[in-house]
């Protein structure tokens, strides 16, 4: 027995000796990126779904023919040059030389226009610039053309769009998958290549610096600019889930980048040793309640307008973003600060009180139908919103059922047109990033085409009117009236409720520099120092 | 689930113990006391919710969000009436109050923990007399029972709720449905043990009709094994509940319970502990109060077995 | 002996199968078409009508039953939608970190509360035995999760010994992979320590009490050869059956222990499959975990020839 003992007595040792000498902190490889993205990557087709994730994904491998920079101006970048005839019908382009594929394929016209045609399947505003497109071709590997019917204020913009759907150029035999099958080859011609076979959904995605990838010589700005990449590999870390968590993985340096901190830990970030908040993108996003135009009540106008009287922004945006700095009202449905966020039109709900739309609810003729508005559990960043809707429309006199579930049936809930009653539905609320909704013709919101657009089916011809001028008109100050005209409009059939913007900084070890500002999350030419940070 | 087996194995003999005294036993002993006591403070608390200085766990305002306890704040009424509040547990990140939506959860926390038992205790002697006495069914029954305890519960509950919507029935159903099994296989060997005995086999000889042997001489023999059961049962569903919230599967987070408040304040856990902790010590005082019942009902109910577990 | 070996194992066939069943079943009763939730939210009605004539939904339950138990047989648990990838190869990716989770915290568990068991049987009734009484109801008594937060702020935040979450596959080092995993490991392990300890405790106790405790005694061995020789060795059996029991515990305190210190193992995939509404993940999950309890069940029942030979069957 005492064998025994002195056996037992010996390994327990040898276990905490082992134990102390691995206590010593992990190694931080200065050439790895470990980054926490806002969501988990599942799909990776960036045409087939609007979804952020899959976005950010296709910056990473692949590249666009234009940019946005951070001035929102469109600037080339797999384009060298490009020229218009003078009835604006016939646009001609030219690739820089260098680009190839991850698999050692140069880049051709054939390949562009062949993913220009599957993106102008899916994407609304390559939808609309399909209608002007007569046909496309590529004279020489090195060049393409694209004939159009008529002219058209927004080539440029549709190229360039910096978000979803982004027009990125992938090989011709992938882009001739069909638009509504997701793709299976993911190689591309961006600055990282994608690791497959690292790839565990669920667990970590995996890309490494494309030694082959030739950048443009300005500096970087927005999604335009040259593509440097300074690091060998990105982690994206898809297990951290816990926002506390994350929030303590970043401040003990186990990772390095976390791209969407919830508004609750910004506190704690700020307190952190070594960790900056980066406010990368300065036009931030912006909140929004949609209404249900084909089901009672909000088939009515006038309980539309009561309705928009009530959610008035400031309380949205204090309950769900909380810190004062971050977040501001803003009276357009285009972002303010760009070229078409005016206020225009937006009295009924700016300069609204509580009093004003009891008033104006008990004016419309309500019956007190109970409004269904779904309320997503498992998504932070819109989580508070519809609490503060159902109170501030009970407040008003609404009757109001809040429905709980997760966002995928959101989602699915959501392009049902049945009854509430049935699976349908009354309100659901969203946030959108700047450039989705920046201009009459991205802004998915201000279509009403009817069962066509949007969820939430608004019917109304006058404004789709003002948004066909405005898709062929070529001078800026028509195109800025045009778009004042569309939101004055949209504002008195009260479409949607813009709630309010506000940014959503990453937070960062202090030891990596060199973020790009611009819209979206853009993960090259960055550098991380040598030492923790 | 927690100690529902083990315990399972050892009330079984309580059973076959005479009655006489019992009550007595049962009274006197610490645990019971102690237990029962707190548990009935807990009901206390759930009955008297709205006159406990409470306001609507669901009214929150952004301009009280994220007050430490003991801090006061505003809370805006419906009708738009501001009140001055003082926060005895502080507010959570939308601006509600926590004391109220922890006194309110006291009874959703009771309800479940309640229901879930008695919704296993039914099922499982309807169906643990059957396989005891019917011998055609016993074969495929515990078999299929056996399949069902062999899903973890948890994983169980999680598809459940997952399948149906997020409501209190389908929580508690969900919570409930693996405990049957336990239930069955108690009330199952209590009947195949008490069949064997002279009273009942001379019952059976003078012809009784079954209905009234089940009912009439071994339901009562079952009562204090399976209140011990259930007490283990309750604990367990609290305990359930409070994890599938957290995971963000159990009840829809406006419904104050102490899992969903907890599920809520975890982001903020190291800023605003308050809000993990108020309803976690809830929680742990309330689920340690009815495993202490449990035991000190075992241990009074069977002597015997009290030395063992 | 083989017998017993061959009936016994025979005797988990049917439970399997009525698992199978259940998890069958439980599609099946979703209101809503089965073919379009397995497809998800974004597909089109030529996949949902692809999907569906592929499971035979327009056959008969039992036609689909025999469909669904055939694919099964020949290891295709189907397509998840969500992760976009086979069942099988996502639950052979999730594997390993699950698996070192749950062996450590079995190691630790018994290691730890077997040695507390015994030492209270021993000195029974004094207050080692009272502490360790009221500690283990503690220990079912507190949430999982509050037990990790509480654990990650006192050992990781303020004295920063461990990592605060995540996992090291072990092909990175040894050294890595411990370190990632003690935390959760102990988190785990607490529960599962205050229901062996009991157990070990009473089923010691009792032994304790026999007449071949007295002889050996009185035989002059020392206590301690007594104690593990004899006595343990006598209560091993119910001790096994808990140890066995308790794996449906582990499973379900690994869903919450993977949540909060982001360990991608199988406990996650449930929660994200759940959340996801993706039923094949969410079949073949439970699946295996159902199967993997059965078998550790059929080893602690096997394992009982070792420890008293007087089973035979």
């Amino acid at each position: 027995m005492p064998s025994v003992a002195r056996t037992l007595t010996l390994a327990l040792l040898a276990a905490a000796g082992l134990a102390v000498t691995g206590l010593a902190p992990a190694q931080n490889d200065p050439k790895v990126l470990r980054i926490v993205p806002h969501s988990n990557l599942n799909i990776l087709d960036p045409i087939w779904t609007t979804q952020y994730m899959a976005r950010n994904h296709g910056y990473m491998i692949y590249d666009t023919l234009f940019g946005t920079d951070e001035k929102s101006q469109v600037k080339p970048q797999m384009v060298e040059a490009w020229t218009v005839s003078p009835d604006n019908r016939l646009w001609t382009f030219t690739l820089r030389p260098g680009l190839g594929f991850h698999d050692g394929a140069p880049v051709t016209g054939e390949d562009v226009i062949a993913s220009i045609q599957r993106w102008g399947k899916r994407d609304a505003m390559g939808q609309k610039l399909m209608t002007f497109v007569d046909r496309m071709d590529s004279p020489t590997p090195q060049t393409f053309r694209i004939f159009l019917r008529e002219a058209c204020g927004f080539v440029l913009e549709a190229l360039g769009k910096p978000s979803s759907n982004v027009p990125f150029i992938m090989p011709k035999r992938v882009a001739e998958t069909p638009a509504d099958k997701q793709i299976e080859d993911y190689v591309g011609s961006g600055p990282y290549v994608f690791r497959r076979d690292e790839f565990k959904p669920g667990d970590k995605a995996v890309y490494v610096k494309n030694a082959k990838y030739v950048p443009r010589k300005e500096p970087a700005s927005g999604t335009a600019g040259g593509k440097v990449v300074y690091i060998d590999r990105v982690e994206w870390n898809l297990a951290l889930r816990d926002a506390q968590a994350q929030v303590n993985a970043l401040a003990k340096g186990e990772i390095d980048i976390l791209e969407r901190p919830a508004f609750e830990s910004y506190e704690q970030l700020k307190k952190a040793d070594g960790v900056a908040l980066v406010n990368k993108d300065p036009l931030g996003f912006q909140y929004m309640g949609r209404f249900n135009h084909l089901q009672p009540p909000f088939n009515n106008q006038k309980i539309r307008q009561a309705a928009l009287a009530a959610m008035s922004q400031e309380p949205f945006l204090r309950a769900q973003v909380g810190v004062k700095e971050f977040y501001r009202p803003c009276p357009s449905m285009f972002t303010c600060g760009t070229p078409y966020g005016s206020a225009k039109g937006s009295d009924i709900q700016s300069k609204s009180n509580m009093k004003k739309a009891q008033e104006l609810l008990k004016a419309s003729g309500y019956d007190g139908t109970p409004i269904v508005i779904l309320k997503p559990t498992d998504l932070a960043s819109i989580q508070k919103l519809p609490d503060v809707a159902a109170q501030l429309l009970r407040q008003a006199g609404f009757k109001v059922d809040l429905q709980a579930m997760d966002w995928n049936t959101v989602v699915t809930r959501r392009a049902k047109k049945d009854p509430p009653a049935q699976g349908g539905w009354n309100i659901f609320l969203t946030a959108w990033v700047a450039p989705d909704i920046w201009n009459p013709l991205t802004n998915a919101a201000v279509g009403a085409q009817g069962e066509k657009s949007w969820f939430g089916w608004p019917t109304d011809p006058e404004i789709e009117k003002l948004r066909d001028e405005f898709a062929r008109a070529t001078d800026e100050p028509k195109k800025k009236a045009l778009a004042e005209a569309i939101q004055a409009r949209a504002f008195e059939v009260a479409t949607h409720a813009p709630l309010g913007e506000y940014v959503n900084p990453l937070a960062a070890r202090k030891n990596v520099t060199g973020f790009v500002i611009g819209p979206g999350d853009i993960y090259w030419n960055l550098k991380k120092g040598d030492r923790g940070g | 689930m927690n100690a529902t087996d083990i315990d399972a194995l050892s009330v079984e003999h309580a059973a076959v113990r005479r009655q006489a005294g019992a009550w007595e036993r049962v009274r006197k002993n610490w645990s019971v006391r102690i237990g029962g006591v707190a548990m009935a403070f807990l009901l206390l608390v759930a009955l008297a919710a709205p006159w406990l200085g409470t306001v609507d766990p669901t009214l929150f305002d952004a301009a009280s969000r994220d007050l430490r306890p003991g801090e006061t704040g505003e809370i805006t009424t419906l009708d738009g009436e501001t009140l001055e509040h003082r926060f005895v547990m502080g507010s959570d990140s939308f601006g509600r109050d926590i004391f109220s939506r922890v006194v309110y959860g006291t009874r959703i926390s009771l309800l479940v923990g309640f229901s879930s038992a008695v919704v296993a205790l039914v099922f499982g002697i309807l169906l643990g007399l059957s396989a005891g006495y019917l011998r055609r069914l016993d074969g495929p029954l515990m078999r299929v029972m056996d399949g069902v305890m062999a899903i973890p519960a948890i994983l169980l509950a999680i598809a459940l709720v997952a399948l149906w919507k997020a409501s209190l029935l389908t929580v508690i159903v969900a919570i409930a449905i693996p405990e049957i099994p336990r239930v069955t296989r108690l009330v199952r060997s209590l009947v195949l043990t008490i069949r064997e005995e002279p009273y009942v086999e001379a019952a059976v000889a003078l012809g009784t009709p079954t209905p009234k042997i089940m009912f009439g001489h071994i339901l009562p023999n079952t009562i204090a094994p399976l209140l011990v059961q259930g007490t283990y049962i309750c604990a367990a569903a609290i305990l359930v509940e409070a994890i599938l919230s957290f995971l963000g599967v159990g009840l829809p987070p406006d419904i104050p319970t102490w899992g969903n408040i907890m599920a809520e304040g975890r982001v903020q856990f190291i800023a605003y502990p308050h809000n993990v902790f108020f309803p976690g010590i809830f929680l742990a005082v309330t689920v340690l109060a009815v495993n202490i019942l449990g035991d000190g009902l075992r241990d009074t109910l069977d002597p015997r077995m009290a030395r063992r577990l | 002996m083989w017998t017993f070996l061959a009936r016994r194992i025979a005797a988990t066939i049917p439970v399997l199968l009525v698992v199978a069943v259940l998890v069958f079943l439980m599609l099946r009763l979703t209101p809503g078409d089965p073919a379009a939730i397995l497809a998800g939210d974004a597909a089109t009605t030529e996949q949902i009508a692809a999907i569906r004539a592929s499971l035979g939904l327009d056959r008969s339950l039992a036609a689909q039953f025999v469909i669904w138990f055939g694919n099964l047989l020949s290891g295709d648990l189907g397509q998840s939608f969500y992760f976009r990838m086979n069942v099988t190869t996502l639950i052979g990716q999730r594997l390993e970190p699950t698996l070192a989770l749950a062996t450590l915290t079995i190691v630790l568990a018994v290691a730890v509360a077997v040695p507390l068991g015994v030492l209270a049987a021993w000195r029974f009734g004094g207050w080692f035995d009272r502490a360790l009484m009221g500690f283990s109801v503690l220990g079912f008594s507190i949430p999982v999760f509050v037990l990790a937060y509480i654990l990650i702020y006192v050992v990781s935040l303020k004295l920063g010994w461990l990592p605060v979450q995540g996992y090291q596959r072990l092909e990175n080092g040894v050294l890595p992979f411990l370190r990632h995993l003690i935390l959760p490991s102990i988190t785990l392990s607490i529960v599962y320590i205050a229901l062996i300890a009991r157990v070990t405790r009473a089923s010691v106790l009792e032994a304790l009490g026999e007449d071949y405790i007295r002889t050996a005694r009185a035989k002059g061995l020392p206590e301690l050869r007594v104690l593990v020789h004899h006595a343990l060795a006598n209560a091993a059996v119910p001790i096994a059956t808990v140890i066995g029991i308790g794996v449906a515990l582990l499973i379900g305190g690994v869903v919450v222990t993977e949540s909060v210190y982001a360990i991608p193992g199988l406990g996650r995939l449930t929660v994200d499959a759940v959340l996801a509404r993706d039923f094949p993940t969410i079949q073949g999950v439970i699946l295996f975990f159902s199967f993997a309890y059965v078998m550790v069940n059929l080893l602690v029942d096997l394992s009982y020839v070792f420890f008293d030979p007087r089973i035979r069957y």
